[in-house]
């Protein structure tokens, strides 16, 4: 029990297993509100693509709405809805994953879904043709947005080797010539109990939960092994820079550099490193972010006029990804501006250390944000999964702990490490109207 | 967990009118307070445009307590957050915090919005960044097609009509003694409403809004009636070109029913059938998943203190932007000639109701709802009667109000994205 406010509380633990099929499965017992979440994780992403198939993940995970024989086209997402509940899917470098958020009582709904989904997916070939123009929209609406444009160049410029330098949209010649069969194999190599986790978390006893999971999922075969993923990206040994031209009259600044992976101790360092340069990163499932009005480099860009708005992003992911910085460049002013101003930055927190109170203060901003996203059932199954994802539930729990331990020594050797101009790429968004 | 209701919502109005209401909910150490003050750019002139939602942000630039700096140290150092954000009819307010930083978070708070300075050279930082948003928009095919959509839609001399963030010549124009002005005339404690939900208690709480709010003294502005809005009776349509774009984004929609409207919920519930339910209901049904034509195509009724929008919009190739908007009519006039059958009425109330726990997992999500309740005067009890007042909708009342409000044939249409080759 933990007590708020001079209450008591039950806090209940996260149960783990794995059913004989290997599929991973984990339950939390929440009973503040009478609904739950639940999820199922697929270990497959844009980092399982190549050149030919990139944005496949994507596509696959469209074509699971699209219906089985037992839930044809429609009926799924109506007979959730029906239900009180929501439904959705996503597409990202390391996963796929499918949830569904309903009433307590009526979840076993959606594990009769995501069971018969995970091995019965038609893809109708009529249904991927239709889809193809949706993917292909989605693309496209994607690229009215230059900072999407700037960020698709500037991380295919940070990877040459490893598949996450290439967006989960996929490419558009990709998306204008993949088949039917290409999509169909890939979704029978990856979707399999043992590439998979499924994640409960709600207003259930825990045990019942676990019955209900291996009643639905136990009986599915496993599936052929997965193909290796064998791409390492060699060491960046210089700076990369990347101009990106296009409409409109407002430029942006963005800079990513090679950061550490979960696994690697500097990863908690670098989260803190992070929330002193540009605040702390969200946590919560759907808004509730952070301002990072009081972060170095808002007061160095924004407060100087040169940028309207700063932000930063360390990325948990399976391989080593980047920090990322992404700045709005003022009316009046120029990417080269805000990029001095932020190198001048970056070369001070390189320099000297971090203030203790900044470190205390990423923690406190940490904590609070785990409160926040403990309101929501759906929130809490999202970084379970995610983290099971990339490390195991562990690493989310362990979370605070983790970063409680990290010293402004620690801070500054992380700066010293992975904010060097030879580990970065900066790209320009050059508007062509200015 | 029951539902938020007369027997769990503590209501008291301060001697000066603020309305303060108070639900708790121990299950997670977190509250969030939210408000609103009954001021927004329903009181500028049309040619200070941009007005009011400046004013309300502007308010976080610095107090004669903190400058901006010491408000946002004090807030992110704890994690928490205080916003405030100018509507048309209301400027709304929030804070999130852990509860042990509940009075920080009310301190800052009420410093804002009863102690603002106005400080020069922020408010001229805070121009800039207006005005590189409105650049920002200038080539935003969703945000131009909105905007397109409210002018074409409500006469001009309506608050509708006009951008909240205002426009490039207009936000250029505002003094910084234009936004002291408008606060002095406008933010007062009459018509203020403000709720807190998490893990308070009820009796403290009380006395911690009643110290810092009772002895406000402020003025709020006189009103004139909104001007009349008529039925569209004409298709009125306009393209905005910008170079450069792959896809153009499509708003078609009428002025709605206000949230009083007696018909409101059964706007609801037809909305919910055109283009909410599963994916998008009909539109995502047709638009999206037969014909492929858009990755998304959906329906939303604001309602609100007035007139509100009732519209679709759909984000398309800009070759399939004629056959998108012939789909959407088709819909529409599917939605007003045929009664909708018994089954899909009553999946789609079963959904509406249904959901009811979702929206109340979080305290922003049950803050919301005892806002609208306070808002639009449902009474404290509306939730508990919400299920019964959806089922009472029938087939007859969506066609009506379909009728009522919606036509394939006159409309306001805004397309927004390359211009046509």
């Amino acid at each position: 029990m933990k007590k708020i406010n001079g209450r008591s509380v039950k806090t209940l633990k996260t149960h783990r297993t794995q059913l004989s099929n290997g599929l991973t499965v984990l339950v939390k017992e929440a009973h503040a509100a009478p609904v739950t979440s639940f999820w199922v994780w697929y270990r497959v992403g844009s980092r399982n693509e190549h050149l030919g198939i990139t944005g496949i993940s994507h596509w696959v995970e469209h074509m699971l709405f699209k219906g089985t024989q037992m839930f044809p086209k429609g009926m799924a997402e109506k007979a959730i809805a029906r239900e009180g509940g929501t439904f959705n899917g996503m597409t990202w470098y390391d996963f796929t994953t499918y949830f569904a958020t309903l009433p307590a009582e009526r979840i076993e709904l959606a594990l009769r879904i995501e069971a018969d989904r995970m091995v019965n997916a038609l893809f109708d070939p009529d249904e991927v043709a239709a889809e193809r123009t949706v993917i292909i929209s989605e693309r496209q609406g994607a690229e009215n947005n230059p900072e999407f444009l700037l960020n698709e160049e500037l991380v295919a410029a940070a990877f040459r080797v490893h598949p996450y330098g290439t967006d989960t949209l996929g490419h558009m010649c990709d998306l204008e010539t993949m088949t039917r069969d290409q999509l169909y194999a890939h979704y029978r190599t990856y979707y399999a109990p043992h590439n998979s986790l499924a994640v409960v978390v709600g207003d259930f006893d825990a045990d019942e939960m676990l019955r209900m999971v291996e009643q639905h999922f136990g009986a599915i075969p496993n599936g052929p092994d997965i193909p290796p993923m064998n791409a390492v990206e060699p060491p960046q040994k210089g700076e990369r820079r990347v101009t990106r031209e296009g409409g409109g009259n407002v430029a942006y600044l963005q800079m990513v550099f090679r950061a550490p992976t979960v696994h690697e101790p500097d990863f908690f360092a670098m989260t803190a490193l992070g929330a002193a340069l540009t605040g702390a990163s969200g946590l919560t499932f759907s808004g509730g972010g952070l301002t990072n009005k009081s972060s170095r480099l808002y007061k160095a860009l924004v407060a100087t006029e040169l940028a309207t708005a700063i932000s930063g992003s360390l990325t948990p992911t399976v391989d080593p990804f980047v920090y990322s910085l992404s700045a709005v460049v003022r009316a009046g002013h120029t990417p080269a501006e805000v990029e001095e101003a932020l190198e001048a930055e970056l070369a001070r927190v390189v320099a000297e250390p971090v203030t203790q109170e900044e470190v205390t203060k990423a923690i406190k901003q940490a904590k609070a944000q785990f409160a926040y996203s403990s309101e929501s059932v759906t929130g809490q199954a999202l970084w379970m999964g995610f983290s099971e994802v990339f490390a195991d539930y562990t690493w989310f729990e362990n979370y605070i702990a983790n970063l409680s331990a990290v010293t402004v020594e620690d801070v500054q050797r992380v700066a010293q490490k992975y904010l060097k101009q030879s580990n970065h790429t900066v790209g320009w968004y050059v508007p062509n109207e200015q | 967990m029951s539902l938020p209701g007369p027997q769990d919502i503590v209501r008291r109005q301060l001697n000066n009118g603020i309305v303060v209401l108070v639900r708790e909910n121990h299950s997670s150490p977190s509250v969030v307070v939210s408000g609103y003050l009954p001021v927004g750019a329903y009181d500028e002139r049309p040619e200070q445009a941009g007005l009011a939602a400046f004013t309300a942000t502007a308010l976080m630039r610095g107090t004669a307590n903190r400058t901006f700096e010491q408000i946002y140290e004090e807030l992110e150092s704890v994690g928490a957050s205080v916003g405030v954000s100018g509507g048309t009819h209301a400027t709304g307010f929030g804070t999130k915090s852990l509860v042990e930083d509940l009075p920080l978070a009310l301190d800052v708070l009420t410093d804002v919005l009863r102690h603002p300075t106005f400080p020069h050279d922020e408010v001229e930082k805070l121009r800039g960044e207006i005005l590189t948003d409105l650049e920002e928009r200038a080539h935003d095919t969703q945000r131009m097609a909105g905007l397109t959509f409210h002018e074409l839609a409500y006469p001009r001399e309506h608050p509708y009509a006009r951008s909240l963030s205002g426009y490039t010549e207009t936000v250029s124009q505002l003094s910084r003694d234009d936004l002291a002005k408008f606060y002095a005339g406008g933010y007062g404690p009459q018509g203020m409403v403000i709720v807190i939900v998490g893990a308070v208690e009820t009796a403290d709480t009380l006395v911690q809004v009643e110290d810092a709010f009772s002895d406000w003294e402020g003025h709020t502005f006189e009103r004139a009636p909104l001007p009349h809005v008529s039925r569209i009776t004409e298709v009125r349509e306009r393209a905005v070109p910008i170079p450069g774009k792959t896809q153009s984004d499509i708003v078609l929609g009428y002025p709605g029913p206000p949230r009083t409207a007696p018909d409101f919920l059964d706007a609801a519930v037809c909305n919910t059938i055109l283009g909410v339910f599963g994916l998008m209901g009909r539109l995502g049904e047709n638009v999206r998943d037969a014909q492929g034509l858009a990755y998304y195509s959906l329906s939303r009724v604001d309602g609100g203190p007035g007139p509100g929008p009732w519209r679709v919009v759909a984000g398309v190739n800009p070759a399939n932007v004629e056959r998108a908007i012939a789909s959407i009519r088709t819909e529409i006039r599917r939605i007003c000639d045929e009664p909708v059958g018994e089954a899909e009425l009553n999946d789609n109330k079963a959904f509406i109701t249904g959901s009811l726990p979702l929206r109340l997992e979080t305290n922003a999500g049950v803050a919301w709802a005892i806002l609208d309740m306070e808002r639009y005067n449902l009474g404290l009890d509306y939730l508990r009667r919400y299920a019964g007042l959806i089922s009472e909708i029938t087939t007859e009342r969506v066609q009506a109000v379909a009728q009522r409000w919606l036509s394939p044939d006159a409309y306001a249409l805004a397309i927004a994205g390359p211009p046509a080759t």
